[in-house]
Protein backbone atom coordinates (compact mmCIF):
# COMPACT_ATOMS: atom_id res chain seq x y z
CA UNK A 1 0.00 0.00 0.00
CA UNK A 2 1.45 3.26 -1.10
CA UNK A 3 1.80 6.04 1.42
CA UNK A 4 -0.36 9.15 1.09
CA UNK A 5 0.59 11.99 -1.25
CA UNK A 6 0.54 15.67 -0.42
CA UNK A 7 -1.16 17.93 -2.90
CA UNK A 8 -1.82 21.67 -2.85
CA UNK A 9 -3.41 23.93 -5.43
CA UNK A 10 -3.90 27.67 -5.21
CA UNK A 11 -4.80 30.45 -7.60
CA UNK A 12 -2.32 33.14 -8.48
CA UNK A 13 -3.90 35.57 -10.91
CA UNK A 14 -5.60 33.56 -13.65
CA UNK A 15 -3.29 30.59 -13.18
CA UNK A 16 -3.52 27.73 -10.73
CA UNK A 17 -0.28 26.68 -9.04
CA UNK A 18 -0.41 22.97 -8.37
CA UNK A 19 2.20 21.32 -6.17
CA UNK A 20 2.50 17.72 -5.22
CA UNK A 21 4.78 15.54 -3.09
CA UNK A 22 4.73 11.80 -3.65
CA UNK A 23 6.20 9.04 -1.53
CA UNK A 24 8.28 6.69 -3.61
CA UNK A 25 11.77 5.14 -3.37
CA UNK A 26 12.54 5.88 -7.07
CA UNK A 27 15.18 3.15 -7.48
CA UNK A 28 16.97 3.44 -10.80
CA UNK A 29 18.06 -0.19 -10.90
CA UNK A 30 21.70 0.96 -11.02
CA UNK A 31 22.35 1.13 -7.29
CA UNK A 32 24.13 -1.57 -5.32
CA UNK A 33 22.76 -2.85 -2.06
CA UNK A 34 25.50 -2.20 0.51
CA UNK A 35 24.59 -5.31 2.55
CA UNK A 36 24.21 -7.95 -0.14
CA UNK A 37 26.37 -6.47 -2.91
CA UNK A 38 23.58 -7.20 -5.39
CA UNK A 39 21.83 -4.62 -7.51
CA UNK A 40 18.71 -3.02 -6.13
CA UNK A 41 16.01 -3.66 -8.73
CA UNK A 42 14.47 -0.71 -10.53
CA UNK A 43 11.37 0.57 -8.79
CA UNK A 44 10.26 3.97 -9.93
CA UNK A 45 7.22 5.92 -11.06
CA UNK A 46 6.70 5.66 -14.82
CA UNK A 47 3.57 7.72 -15.44
CA UNK A 48 2.00 10.69 -13.75
CA UNK A 49 -1.27 12.19 -14.90
CA UNK A 50 -3.09 15.24 -13.63
CA UNK A 51 -6.61 16.39 -14.33
CA UNK A 52 -8.56 19.55 -13.52
CA UNK A 53 -12.31 18.85 -13.28
CA UNK A 54 -11.70 15.59 -15.11
CA UNK A 55 -9.87 17.23 -18.03
CA UNK A 56 -6.29 16.08 -18.51
CA UNK A 57 -3.72 18.85 -18.10
CA UNK A 58 -0.50 16.90 -17.58
CA UNK A 59 0.65 13.50 -18.74
CA UNK A 60 4.22 12.78 -17.70
CA UNK A 61 6.57 9.87 -18.26
CA UNK A 62 9.34 9.45 -15.71
CA UNK A 63 12.50 7.43 -15.52
CA UNK A 64 14.59 6.65 -12.46
CA UNK A 65 16.31 10.03 -12.76
CA UNK A 66 13.64 11.77 -10.70
CA UNK A 67 14.67 12.09 -7.05
CA UNK A 68 13.32 9.89 -4.28
CA UNK A 69 9.99 11.10 -2.87
CA UNK A 70 9.31 13.16 -6.00
CA UNK A 71 8.21 16.77 -6.01
CA UNK A 72 6.22 18.10 -8.91
CA UNK A 73 4.86 21.57 -9.56
CA UNK A 74 3.08 22.92 -12.62
CA UNK A 75 0.71 25.72 -13.59
CA UNK A 76 -2.67 25.62 -15.29
CA UNK A 77 -4.22 28.66 -16.91
CA UNK A 78 -7.99 28.99 -17.00
CA UNK A 79 -8.65 26.94 -13.88
CA UNK A 80 -10.86 28.47 -11.19
CA UNK A 81 -10.97 28.35 -7.42
CA UNK A 82 -13.02 25.34 -6.38
CA UNK A 83 -12.00 23.23 -9.38
CA UNK A 84 -11.02 19.70 -8.48
CA UNK A 85 -7.43 18.68 -9.19
CA UNK A 86 -6.50 15.02 -9.25
CA UNK A 87 -3.00 13.57 -9.61
CA UNK A 88 -2.32 9.90 -10.17
CA UNK A 89 0.94 7.99 -10.52
CA UNK A 90 1.73 4.46 -11.64
CA UNK A 91 5.08 2.73 -11.09
CA UNK A 92 6.93 -0.02 -12.94
CA UNK A 93 5.57 -2.67 -10.55
CA UNK A 94 1.99 -1.64 -11.25
CA UNK A 95 1.44 0.15 -7.94
CA UNK A 96 -0.46 3.39 -8.14
CA UNK A 97 -1.70 6.19 -5.96
CA UNK A 98 -4.10 9.08 -6.37
CA UNK A 99 -4.62 12.35 -4.53
CA UNK A 100 -7.09 15.13 -5.09
CA UNK A 101 -7.80 18.58 -3.77
CA UNK A 102 -9.80 21.69 -4.61
CA UNK A 103 -8.07 24.81 -5.89
CA UNK A 104 -8.12 27.49 -3.20
CA UNK B 1 22.49 -0.83 -35.01
CA UNK B 2 19.03 -1.64 -36.20
CA UNK B 3 18.37 0.85 -38.99
CA UNK B 4 14.61 0.35 -39.04
CA UNK B 5 14.41 1.05 -35.34
CA UNK B 6 16.45 4.24 -35.78
CA UNK B 7 14.09 5.43 -38.46
CA UNK B 8 11.01 4.65 -36.44
CA UNK B 9 12.41 6.58 -33.50
CA UNK B 10 13.54 9.51 -35.61
CA UNK B 11 10.37 9.80 -37.61
CA UNK B 12 7.92 10.30 -34.81
CA UNK B 13 7.59 11.81 -31.36
CA UNK B 14 8.20 9.70 -28.27
CA UNK B 15 4.68 8.44 -27.60
CA UNK B 16 4.01 8.23 -31.32
CA UNK B 17 7.10 6.15 -31.92
CA UNK B 18 6.09 3.65 -29.30
CA UNK B 19 2.56 3.27 -30.59
CA UNK B 20 3.81 3.00 -34.19
CA UNK B 21 6.25 0.32 -33.12
CA UNK B 22 3.53 -1.54 -31.26
CA UNK B 23 1.18 -1.29 -34.23
CA UNK B 24 3.87 -2.56 -36.58
CA UNK B 25 4.44 -5.53 -34.29
CA UNK B 26 8.02 -4.50 -33.62
CA UNK B 27 7.49 -4.37 -29.90
CA UNK B 28 5.26 -6.51 -27.78
CA UNK B 29 2.69 -4.45 -25.89
CA UNK B 30 4.06 -5.72 -22.57
CA UNK B 31 7.43 -4.16 -23.36
CA UNK B 32 5.81 -0.79 -23.83
CA UNK B 33 3.43 -0.58 -20.92
CA UNK B 34 1.11 2.35 -20.27
CA UNK B 35 2.62 4.68 -22.84
CA UNK B 36 6.11 4.64 -21.38
CA UNK B 37 9.04 5.43 -23.65
CA UNK B 38 11.04 2.38 -22.56
CA UNK B 39 13.71 2.66 -25.25
CA UNK B 40 14.32 6.30 -24.37
CA UNK B 41 14.37 5.91 -20.60
CA UNK B 42 16.65 2.88 -20.75
CA UNK B 43 18.99 4.40 -23.32
CA UNK B 44 22.49 4.75 -21.89
CA UNK B 45 23.73 7.43 -24.25
CA UNK B 46 22.69 10.98 -24.85
CA UNK B 47 22.07 10.47 -28.58
CA UNK B 48 19.67 7.61 -27.94
CA UNK B 49 17.81 9.55 -25.28
CA UNK B 50 17.55 12.67 -27.43
CA UNK B 51 16.57 10.61 -30.49
CA UNK B 52 13.79 8.83 -28.63
CA UNK B 53 12.07 12.13 -27.93
CA UNK B 54 12.82 13.65 -31.32
CA UNK B 55 15.31 16.06 -29.77
CA UNK B 56 18.33 15.60 -32.05
CA UNK B 57 17.23 18.40 -34.37
CA UNK B 58 16.27 20.76 -31.55
CA UNK B 59 17.19 24.40 -32.04
CA UNK B 60 18.69 26.28 -29.12
CA UNK B 61 16.17 28.79 -27.81
CA UNK B 62 16.51 31.76 -25.48
CA UNK B 63 12.81 31.50 -24.62
CA UNK B 64 13.38 28.50 -22.39
CA UNK B 65 14.72 29.08 -18.93
CA UNK B 66 16.34 26.23 -17.03
CA UNK B 67 16.62 27.13 -13.37
CA UNK B 68 18.90 24.89 -11.35
CA UNK B 69 21.61 25.48 -8.74
CA UNK B 70 25.13 26.33 -10.02
CA UNK B 71 26.54 23.87 -7.53
CA UNK B 72 24.59 20.93 -6.18
CA UNK B 73 26.08 19.49 -3.02
CA UNK B 74 23.95 16.39 -3.29
CA UNK B 75 23.42 15.03 -6.78
CA UNK B 76 20.55 12.86 -5.57
CA UNK B 77 18.32 15.89 -5.14
CA UNK B 78 18.80 18.70 -7.63
CA UNK B 79 15.86 21.09 -7.88
CA UNK B 80 15.11 22.02 -11.47
CA UNK B 81 12.57 24.49 -12.78
CA UNK B 82 11.89 24.82 -16.49
CA UNK B 83 9.89 27.65 -17.96
CA UNK B 84 9.13 27.87 -21.65
CA UNK B 85 7.68 31.11 -22.90
CA UNK B 86 7.29 29.66 -26.40
CA UNK B 87 3.61 29.93 -27.37
CA UNK B 88 1.85 26.58 -27.62
CA UNK B 89 4.36 24.56 -25.63
CA UNK B 90 3.18 20.95 -25.90
CA UNK B 91 5.81 19.10 -23.95
CA UNK B 92 8.90 19.58 -21.84
CA UNK B 93 11.55 16.88 -21.44
CA UNK B 94 14.38 16.92 -18.91
CA UNK B 95 17.71 15.28 -19.69
CA UNK B 96 20.79 14.87 -17.49
CA UNK B 97 23.62 14.99 -20.00
CA UNK B 98 26.06 12.67 -18.23
CA UNK B 99 23.62 10.51 -16.31
CA UNK B 100 23.92 6.77 -16.92
CA UNK B 101 20.39 6.93 -18.26
CA UNK B 102 20.14 10.50 -19.55
CA UNK B 103 16.39 10.78 -20.15
CA UNK B 104 14.83 11.81 -16.85
CA UNK B 105 11.27 12.86 -17.62
CA UNK B 106 8.87 13.98 -20.31
CA UNK B 107 5.91 16.19 -19.40
CA UNK B 108 3.08 16.46 -21.91
CA UNK B 109 1.00 19.56 -21.30
CA UNK B 110 -2.58 20.16 -22.42
CA UNK B 111 -5.81 22.04 -21.66
CA UNK B 112 -4.26 25.22 -20.31
CA UNK B 113 -1.21 23.76 -18.59
CA UNK B 114 1.54 26.37 -18.86
CA UNK B 115 5.05 25.84 -20.16
CA UNK B 116 6.36 25.32 -16.66
CA UNK B 117 7.42 22.34 -14.59
CA UNK B 118 9.36 22.16 -11.39
CA UNK B 119 10.75 18.97 -9.92
CA UNK B 120 13.83 17.40 -8.35
CA UNK B 121 16.20 15.21 -10.30
CA UNK B 122 19.26 13.01 -9.76
CA UNK B 123 22.56 13.87 -11.41
CA UNK B 124 25.46 11.45 -11.58
CA UNK B 125 28.15 14.02 -12.17
CA UNK B 126 28.78 17.62 -13.17
CA UNK B 127 27.05 18.22 -16.49
CA UNK B 128 24.31 20.08 -18.26
CA UNK B 129 20.63 19.79 -17.50
CA UNK B 130 19.00 19.92 -20.91
CA UNK B 131 15.40 20.94 -21.46
CA UNK B 132 13.80 19.89 -24.74
CA UNK B 133 10.58 21.72 -25.54
CA UNK B 134 8.11 20.83 -28.27
CA UNK B 135 5.86 23.60 -29.49
CA UNK B 136 3.75 23.70 -32.63
CA UNK B 137 5.56 20.76 -34.21
CA UNK B 138 9.00 22.29 -33.66
CA UNK B 139 11.63 21.26 -31.16
CA UNK B 140 13.71 23.63 -29.05
CA UNK B 141 16.28 23.17 -26.33
CA UNK B 142 18.18 24.99 -23.63
CA UNK B 143 20.61 23.90 -20.97
CA UNK B 144 22.28 24.87 -17.74
CA UNK B 145 25.39 23.43 -16.18
CA UNK B 146 25.17 22.07 -12.66
CA UNK B 147 28.34 21.22 -10.73
CA UNK B 148 27.79 18.14 -8.63
CA UNK B 149 30.05 17.49 -5.67
CA UNK B 150 28.47 14.15 -4.62
CA UNK B 151 26.89 12.02 -7.34
CA UNK B 152 23.34 10.86 -6.99
CA UNK B 153 23.28 7.79 -9.20
CA UNK B 154 24.54 4.56 -7.81
CA UNK B 155 26.65 4.56 -4.67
Amino acid sequence: MAEPMKIRASMSGDTADIKCLMNHPMETGLRKDAKTGGMVPAHHITNVTATVNGKEVLDAEWGGGISKNPYLAFKVKGAKAGDKVEIKWVDNKGDSNTADTSIS
Amino acid sequence: MNILRRNVLKGAGAAGAVSVAVAAGLMTPTAAFAGWNKAGFESRDLGGAMGSIGGNAAAASGDISVKAPDIAENGAVVPVEITSSIAGTDSIAIIGEKNTMPLIAVFNLSNGAQGYVSTRIKMGSTSNVIAVVKAGGKVYKAHKEVKVTIGGCGG
